[in-house]
Order: C-alpha cells, then structure tokens, then sequence
C-alpha cells in the first residue's frame, strides 16, 4: 500500500456502480447463513480490493464501532455503505450508500425468512415441520454456547488472556443463575476494561 | 428447572408496542441482541414461552440474513402479519442505525484511548457470556424435545465440537448434524 494512513477516497460513482453495489450485496444476502459477518470476507474482497471503493481502515473500523454499538452487528454493513457514499461526496451520498448495502443485504434474505416462517405456521401440524423443529433445537441451543466460546477466545487462547475468560465465564454463570440486568454486566466489563483489568 | 411455570402468556398489544418494545431490546443489546430478547420477551414480558422461543430461533438460525433481524421480523409476523413484521423489523434497525452513525461520526477522535479499547474488550467479554448464558438457559426447553435429553445432549456436544474446538464452517455443521437429528426426530414423532 503506498498511503496506509490514508483515511478517504476521492471517488465518482456512476448509476451502473451503484447498482453494481446493490447487486453485490443482493447476491449476498443469501449466502450470509449464519449472519451477516460470514459473508464480510467477501465484503472485503469487492469494496477494498476489487472496487477501491473503501480503505482497509475504513473497512475495520466500520466494522468495530458496529460491534462497539447496540443493535443488531448487520449495522456494520450500513457503515460500509454510509463510508463509500462518504468517499464519493459527502453525507447525502453517504445515506444513499446506507440504503442501498441495507436494502441489498436485508430484502431477499427477510422476504425469504417470511415466506418460510408463514408456510411453516400454516403447516405446523405437519410431522416434517415439527420433526425439523424438534430435531434442530439441540443443535441451536448448542451452537449459542459454542459462539459464546468463539467469541471470549477471539482474541487468541493465550493463556494471558485468562482474565477476560474468567470474565465471560463469571458473566455467564450470573445470567444463567440470577435475574440482575443485562447492561450493569455490559457496565462492569467496560469499567474493568477502561481500568485495564481485563 | 428453575422457571415458575402458570402464568399466563401475553401478547403485544398493537404494531406501536412491537415497534417500541423491539426499540428497546436492540439499544440494550451490545455485542449481540439475542441474549437480551430471550431475557425480556420469555422471561419478563412472556409474550412466548422456552419453547417456542427454541423453536422460532431454529428458523431465524438456519435461515440466510442476520438472525437477530429474522428472529424480530418472525415475531412480529406472528402477532400481526405483515406490518408486525415490518414494525419489528423497523423497531431493531432504526434507532440502532441513528445510534451507530454518530458513534461512526464520533469515533475519529477517540479511537486511540486506551481507555476506549479496553473498554471495548470488556463490554465483548461480557457479550460473550450473555450468548452462553442464553443458550444454558434455553437447554431446559430440551426436556420436553421428543430426541429426548441424553441424544439431545450428544447432538449438542458435537455442535460444540465441531463449531467451538475445530471451528468448521456454519453451514456444513448445520446441514450435516440438522439431517441427522431431523430424521431422528421424523422416526420418533407420530405420523
């Protein structure tokens, strides 16, 4: 890279590239089973690398302060957007930017979601539907432990870590066991994060 | 288990509700939404039980797109059709988008705090437990699941196995342990 610092792009977008924007995030959508952030190496691909669209550090950092807000993380893909809309001049592009990566990424995958959730309400008597619900919920509530176990070991399993494990072990244990609020626990953590620690 | 079984189920009482119940769940919601969703609307407001809760997960799971937004979009479907849908869905993206944008706006400047960072890492470690913890809980749902608990638990463990240890792809480990356990679940179930 010969600028790794650099922060914006001086872009000129044309109607073919923000269709060509929309399409990407359209063929995505699809694909994103499991979330949204499986597909974002692909994100990646095209906006950074292939378009030059958005700088590596406008691609992380879109991504960071999704994880960092509440809400759902399929934000970060708004901030992708808002960023290129950004680098192609300015705010009013930016909320372009947000609708088309939103409306790409949201619209086949919902509509799909919907038909589904509606035919299988319609047929919940059917053996095949409720032998899919009943053979998937093991595997659900299984998966919910493991990205908890994904997520605390993000950071590497070096054992220097242990700190933050304890951390998410404890967290765990509370909310499993106790009926304190959910955001004193968020609360603590950043406190014993800002103090360094965890 | 520890739930106090007997009271009723509620309801959202209009598209207003959803939108504004949905609103609050997604801003108390960092570092994933789930945990907070299964907290508020099983647990506090019942508008569903463990169960059904499992079951809507499993779809919103398996289905393509963000499952949180899947989830919202399905539960609103089930009280008021279409414009619930709508209305959930508007309740978890809109607030949270206006929010995100002015972090992004704000994040320039303090990015490199060390303060910031290490607050960040925190608030994810707790995350963190919150998704486990949500999936403990939910594990009492499986008592009354018609594998019954000890093929529940093996199907679990491999999950775990498979997602957590060896870290292989989602969807292979969805697709190959669900066909599994839904033909199981096919034989046992009565016709």
């Amino acid at each position: 890279m010969t600028e790794p610092l650099q922060l914006a792009l001086n872009l000129q977008l044309t109607v073919q590239d923000w269709l060509s924007l929309f399409l990407h995030y359209v063929s995505l959508s699809l694909l994103a089973i499991g979330g949204a952030i499986t597909t974002a190496p692909d994100m990646h691909r095209f906006l950074v690398d292939q378009q030059h669209w958005l700088t590596d550090a406008q691609f992380n950092a879109s991504i960071a302060i999704a994880q960092a807000a509440p809400g759902p993380n399929v934000l970060f893909v708004a901030l992708l957007g808002w960023n290129v809309g950004l680098n192609a001049g300015g705010m009013l592009m930016g909320l372009m930017g947000i609708s088309i990566t939103m409306l790409g990424i949201l619209t086949p995958s919902t509509t799909l979601t919907y038909l589904a959730a509606q035919w299988g309400h319609r047929n919940r008597e059917l053996r095949a539907v409720r032998a899919f619900k009943q053979g998937m919920a093991p595997i659900v509530v299984a998966l919910l432990i493991a990205t908890g176990w994904v997520l605390t070991t993000a950071n590497g399993s070096d054992m220097k870590n242990w700190p933050l494990w304890l951390l998410t072990g404890l967290t765990a244990l509370m909310v499993w066991r106790t009926k304190i609020h959910l955001l004193w626990l968020l609360g603590a953590g950043a406190l014993l994060g800002w103090f360094g620690l965890v | 288990m520890t739930e106090p079984l007997v009271s009723p189920l509620q309801r959202p009482t209009s598209l207003t509700d959803l939108f504004v119940s949905f609103t609050l769940l997604a801003l108390q919601g960092f570092g994933g939404v789930l945990a907070v969703v299964q907290r508020e609307l099983v647990e506090k407001k019942r508008w569903m039980t463990r169960e059904e809760f499992v079951e809507e997960w499993a779809v919103a799971q398996i289905m393509p797109g963000p499952n949180v937004v899947n989830l919202s979009l399905m539960i609103g479907a089930r009280y008021f059709g279409f414009k619930g849908a709508m209305a959930a869905l508007a309740g978890m993206l809109v607030a949270p988008l206006i929010i995100v944008l002015l972090l992004a706006l704000m994040y320039a400047q303090f990015a490199d705090q060390p303060g910031v960072q290490g607050a960040l890492r925190g608030m994810a470690a707790v995350a963190a437990g919150l998704i486990a913890a949500t999936g403990l809980k939910l594990f009492g749902a499986l008592q009354k699941n018609v594998l019954r608990l000890k093929l529940c638990i093996a199907l679990g463990a491999l999950c775990f196995i498979a997602i957590a240890l060896l870290r292989w792809p989602l969807t292979y480990v969805l697709l190959g342990l669900g066909c599994v356990a839904c033909s199981v679940a096919y034989k046992k179930l009565p016709p």
